[in-house]
């Protein structure tokens, strides 16, 4: 039996990272490390306004006098900043006219990944912005949403074409300084998303970004900032995933999401960053800053993330309630396989009065791995009538891994409602074995149960994506039970 | 169908069937009666393919195959079924979707291609009603929450939507109660065919008053001490398992 599972484990962690290939494409890149130099080169490279370059130079100085945290439950070897690449971007100019000025090799890229860049993909109803290594490269239905009133378009060119949107909400939910990634990450971010839906606009497909690391030794640092005006609504997708390779890359981005008044966001992410591979070598260390802010009176905001890929994940989708009635929603399946660290969860901070949050969080460890949920949900004083109700469930395949949960709450009003449910499960040998016995094989009867488990938050995602991270689950822990 | 040569089997390194011999033919019931600890779930765990028990000696022959060198699943598609004693639960996923995945596992290794949703909705129907499983209950996670009664009749539920040529009942009247016992009983009755076999694995002679056995084994101490018609389970009723004992004292 033994014998048999390591087999299995085997053949399915030597071969299930399918994205682990690399294009050759000629990149321009800039000498390894980091100072204000570099800093002044990134923006004069993107022609910036002066306000950006003052952003990022004090986000730098703020840095320096950072140091990385150390509070999650990961063990994470020693980052050299100096050794990093910081801007690499395909030689080609980006900017193109049409799809066909798309190099060759950087479209077969994205048909490997499966993310049609082409007219088709309308009929899914996705526009895509594809970012690879430091630049966006293309951004489709620019002009299919312009008609709308909606901005959707690599962060670079919202600097350029909207720089009063930009610089009045760049850094207003996450500012430089709110910790050591995140001013990291202002002072050398190279692109992103940017998305604005204007008044009353329901925006009539999903938005999605696609990001991939391409080249070696480099760091991903991208942005995305959502702007919903009042009454509107979008739902975004985002996508990663790296090329195979032993040495570790770092990727720090942010996210910021603005809800106005009565304006909803859906923002989902199916994170497949290469994880490094059975005996924890390579893979991405991605430490990660997302916030949205409902703003205005009735707003939502609901994240809802996949986490399978990366070595070590340090992510915590978190949302201001500030608005009256504003709601937000934390959806979480994290698996962890080999040797993965994850230690993910949100924030909720309830500011207005009768704002409700909702987390579920569902932990999948296997393997070596280690699987923490971290959360809090802060209630302000004047957060009359506010309600919390978090539920945070860890399975456990195997008895070498680990689930934490680290929940606090810190409740200043006392007419506020916060509740937390929390289990632990082991998917065990019977379960396998009665499964086995109606003729479901030990892999099928995994999935079953897995997407049993992690069914409440799937059926969150987009339905394309739902199914993408169906098989997905299963991927990443076939062969895991032992 | 079923033959059983001088079996022995061990679990953590002690030996708990110290040579059974059984015969089973289509068509024929058979009752293993025994007190605790004798060994009968073990027997039911090697037929089955349960990877805990290790046969260290003996051959079983299904269908003129070698059944030790088969696994659980091919077991299974092979048309072996084991009503659990003690079934297991699986949280989040629903008897529909479990008995859906079981069922076109077994069309494939027949060859055949996937139930349609709406063969597949009208035979659970028909089963249900065979076997008076609530209708509700088959939108539940997989035994999750259910009550005594409830999981064994799930049990015979998933009996009659597999339709086993070979299944092995183990303990299935434990914790029923008088009723609940009837329609167990009486949907293994319904299901009952020429072509099919049961082996009724049970502590007390009550079942068997509903499900009418041909012949009747009983286990003691891993091995079969005695076998014989109906009769012998009233006798044993009567005198008790220590009738047995002393006998075998005696011998």
């Amino acid at each position: 039996m033994e014998k048999e599972q390591d087999k299995i484990l085997n053949e399915i962690t030597q071969g299930d990272y399918k994205y682990g290939f690399y294009t050759n494409i000629e990149m321009e890149t800039f000498p390894k490390g980091l100072n204000e130099d570099v800093v002044r080169m990134i923006s004069a490279k993107k022609k910036e306004p002066e306000f950006l370059l003052e952003f990022r130079l004090k986000a730098f100085r703020h840095w320096k006098k950072m140091k990385m945290p150390d509070w999650a439950q990961l063990n994470i070897p020693e980052i050299d900043y100096q050794n990093i690449i910081y801007y690499a971007a395909p030689k080609k100019k980006p900017e193109l006219e049409s799809l066909d000025e798309v190099d060759p090799e950087l479209r077969e890229t994205f048909d490997k990944l499966g993310i049609a860049l082409d007219e088709q993909k309308r009929l899914t109803g996705v526009a895509v912005d594809a970012v690879i290594d430091s630049v966006s490269v293309k951004t489709t239905f620019k002009e299919t949403l312009a008609e709308l009133g909606i901005i959707f378009s690599s962060f670079s060119e919202a600097v350029r074409e909207h720089p009063d949107l930009v610089r009045k909400y760049l850094g207003s939910v996450v500012p430089y300084s709110d910790n050591f990634f995140a001013a990291l990450n202002s002072a050398v971010f190279s692109d992103g998303s940017f998305c604005y839906i204007p008044k009353g606009v329901r925006c009539p497909m999903e938005l999605s970004t696609y990001f991939r690391i391409n080249a070696a030794n480099t760091g991903q640092f991208e942005r995305t900032l959502i702007v919903a005006d009042e009454s509107s609504y979008v739902s975004y997708l985002e996508g990663c995933t790296a090329p195979q390779r032993d040495e570790n890359q770092l990727h720090a981005a942010i996210v910021e999401i603005i809800a106005h008044e009565s304006a909803e966001v859906k923002y989902s992410t199916v994170q497949n960053w290469y994880p490094g591979d059975k005996n924890g070598l390579g893979g991405i260390f991605n430490f990660v800053t997302k916030r949205g802010i409902c703003k205005g009176d009735n707003s939502k905001i609901s994240w809802t993330q996949v986490e399978t890929g990366s070595a070590i994940t340090w992510k915590y989708p978190s949302c201001i309630l500030k608005g009256n009635n504003s709601s937000a929603e934390f959806y979480s399946v994290a698996v962890t396989n080999n040797h993965q660290q994850a230690d993910t969860g949100t924030k909720m901070i309830h500011i207005g009065k009768n704002t409700r949050s909702l987390i579920v969080s569902k932990g999948i460890s296997a393997g070596n791995s280690q699987n923490s949920y971290r959360g809090l949900v802060k209630v302000l004083k004047n957060a009359d009538n506010a309600r919390n109700f978090s539920q945070c469930d860890s399975l456990l395949l195997g008895d070498k891994c680990g689930a934490h949960t680290f929940p606090y709450i810190e409740a200043n009003n006392s007419s506020s409602v916060v509740e937390h449910e929390a289990t632990t499960s082991k998917i065990g040998e019977d379960q396998i074995f009665y499964c086995n016995q109606r003729g479901i094989s030990t892999e099928d009867a995994i999935g079953l149960i897995v997407n049993g488990y992690t069914k409440e938050v799937l059926n969150k995602l987009p339905m394309e994506f739902a199914v993408e991270a169906q098989k997905l689950l299963q991927i990443s822990l076939e062969g895991s039970v032992g | 169908m079923l033959i059983i040569k001088d079996l022995h089997a061990e679990i953590d390194g002690k030996e708990i069937l110290k040579g059974i011999n059984l015969e089973l033919k289509a068509g024929e019931v058979h009752a293993i009666m025994g007190p605790n600890g004798s060994g009968k779930s073990t027997l039911a765990s090697v037929i089955s393919g349960r990877d805990l028990v290790k046969v260290t000696k003996g051959k079983v022959i299904y269908k003129g195959n070698n059944l030790l060198d088969m696994s659980p699943e091919a077991r299974s598609h092979a048309g072996i079924f084991l009503g659990f004693q003690y079934p297991i639960e699986i949280p989040g996923v629903s008897i529909i979707n479990f008995m859906k995945t079981a069922l076109n596992e077994h069309r494939k290794a027949r060859g055949e291609d996937a139930i349609s949703p709406s063969d597949f909705l009208k035979l659970m129907r028909e089963k249900k009603a065979l076997v008076e499983i609530d209708s509700s209950l088959v939108n539940r996670s997989v035994n999750e929450g259910f009550s005594g009664g409830e999981k064994k009749r799930n049990e015979i539920f998933q009996m009659a939507m597999l339709e086993p040529e070979l299944a092995i009942l183990d303990e299935t009247d434990s914790g029923l109660d008088i009723d609940a016992l009837r329609t167990v009983a009486n949907g293994v009755n319904k299901l009952k065919t020429p072509k099919n076999a049961t082996i009724v694995i049970t502590h007390y002679q009550r079942l068997l008053d509903y499900i009418i056995p041909d012949r009747v084994h009983v286990l003691y101490k891993g091995r079969i001490v005695k076998s014989s018609g109906r009769e012998l389970a009233m006798e044993l009723e009567e005198k008790g398992y220590d009738w047995i004992k002393k006998e075998l004292a005696n011998d």
